[in-house]
């Protein structure tokens, strides 16, 4: 696995079927993700980071720019946690994580995986019966378990409550640091990028660009310190003034 | 609770049930005439009917036909469908001749092939198969067009095969429409074999009808009405329902 380098000139798309109204939506952005790094963006709603997200997985190919994996042979395998889980609800929650497999997975595989999230005596469920977090973790196990060589995760959190939050946040942790996965992690919350990333990427309102790229100093082993990252975070926020309209 | 429940329900039925051959006994028993035997004679003529060889006979072939249309209307209406309902530029070339075909009456496309074809099965068969098929199209047309987009996002992004993608993705959601498709397939195509038969074909359900009312032969009429409706009971409560229940366990 190398590089993943993504130069994107300019994306946008036509607001209404019936009218020539164009959204600007990206502008020359430009970053590279080095393997194995956990990539947190950081940037305002709406300004085009599902879009990006849509692009590196082969969803959205209207663009002009290039994205590059570094292997030309094969596409890598990509896992993906959308924003809503997207869990097939004719499926179990044990069917929903085997079915993205090409052959049957090992079961003690799926079995570790799930007990990695808790998530053992739900796994004959359907996704319906299950509550939103723990359809989360479900579509994180998902995309965990084909050993992605890049992993995408759109605000896996969003409207889950706090305390929910924390802990799908902590067991994702800990299973990313089993499984060291390329991530390219996309949050509103500043604690939360810091908690997690290598790297935090602040992206501009629409047309989006980088507008800083700032590595995270905490050693891992600190991360769990919630004083350590409340520190970075004030320091962040005062020694970047041009972020502070993002959060 | 529950069970009590459903003891009710099935009093009820068969109360009802009951009444209406009650009511029937009565006016029947009253009105003393050939043109409205009494349920127990019918019940006598359809054990003979049926003894004889001649209603399972009949019953049978009619339900070949049955079997026959249908499967051909069912699977070339879900390809057409899925098709249509996926392609916005075929769908709105083709949506004319379906609005056409929706709206020829069945008398006409069943005249039509027979004048065509001649008096054989075949057209019998494709005379039913042209009517029900733009019911089918529309029914799984419009499943088609409501597939959930982030599904096959999701079906896109974890790299699965098409085959993957219709049988997990697609498939299930299409099932309502399929089973909305086959029940109102079921209940349209056995009137117009009816029809199909008693114009061009010299057995079957349709057939042994015609002779019947020439016939003024009420009782027999009504003995072999009742075997068919009791067949789509069966079909309906023996394959249709234990299917709808088994894919549809996932719903809360």
């Amino acid at each position: 696995m190398s590089d993943i380098r993504i130069h994107i000139s300019n994306k946008t798309y036509v607001l209404a079927h019936d009218t020539a109204q164009f959204h600007h939506a990206i502008a020359e952005l430009d970053f590279i993700v080095h393997p194995h790094q956990f990539v947190c963006l950081v940037g305002p709603s709406g300004c085009g980071k599902t879009t990006l997200l849509n692009m590196i997985a082969g969803l959205d190919q209207h663009y002009q720019g290039r994205i590059d994996m570094g292997q030309a042979d094969k596409n890598p395998s990509i896992g993906y946690v959308f924003q809503n889980p997207r869990l097939l609800p004719w499926l179990s929650v044990r069917q929903n994580i085997e079915v993205v497999f090409d052959r049957t997975p090992p079961a003690n595989l799926i079995d570790s995986l799930l007990d990695s999230m808790q998530l053992r005596e739900a796994q004959h469920q359907y996704p319906e019966r299950l509550s939103l977090g723990m359809q989360r973790r479900v579509a994180i196990i998902r995309a965990f378990a084909i050993n992605p060589d890049i992993l995408l995760m759109d605000e896996p959190f969003v409207s889950l409550d706090a305390p929910t939050a924390r802990q799908v946040r902590s067991l994702l942790y800990s299973l990313w640091l089993q499984r060291p996965h390329t991530v390219l992690f996309v949050t509103h919350d500043l604690r939360e990028a810091i908690a997690l990333a290598d790297r935090v990427i602040f992206l501009s309102p629409s047309p989006m660009q980088v507008l800083s790229d700032i590595t995270v100093p905490i050693a891992r082993d600190q991360r769990h310190e919630e004083s350590r990252i409340e520190i970075f975070r004030e320091h962040l926020l005062q020694n970047h003034p041009e972020i502070k309209g993002l959060l | 609770m529950q069970s009590s429940g459903r003891f009710r329900n099935q009093l009820l039925a068969t109360a009802s049930i009951a009444l209406l051959l009650a009511i029937w006994q009565v006016l029947a028993f009253a009105l003393h005439s050939p043109t409205l035997p009494t349920p127990g004679l019918v019940a006598i003529t359809f054990w003979r009917a049926t003894l004889s060889g001649e209603l399972p006979y009949h019953l049978g072939v009619t339900l070949l036909r049955l079997l026959g249309s249908f499967s051909l209307a069912m699977l070339l209406g879900c390809a057409i469908g899925v098709v249509l309902g996926k392609n916005k530029t075929l769908d709105a070339f083709f949506d004319n001749w379906l609005v056409i075909f929706l709206n020829i009456p069945a008398l006409v496309t069943i005249i039509l092939c027979y004048v065509w074809f001649g008096l054989v099965e075949s057209a019998a068969i494709l005379a039913v198969v042209i009517n029900k098929l733009p019911n089918v199209i529309v029914t799984i047309r419009e499943g088609a067009r409501s597939l959930d987009k982030d599904l096959l996002e999701m079906a896109q992004s974890y790299r699965f095969s098409k085959r993957k993608t219709f049988l997990y993705v697609i498939w299930p959601q299409l099932h309502p429409f399929v089973m909305a498709a086959t029940r109102s397939g079921l209940a349209l195509i056995w009137k117009i074999i009816l029809v199909v038969e008693l114009l061009g074909r010299s057995n079957g359900m349709g057939y042994q009808l015609h002779i019947f009312f020439q016939l003024f032969d009420v009782a027999s009429l009504l003995a072999y009405s009742f075997a068919f409706v009791a067949v789509i009971q069966i079909i309906e409560v023996g394959l249709l329902k234990p299917l709808d229940r088994k894919t549809q366990r996932w719903r809360r």
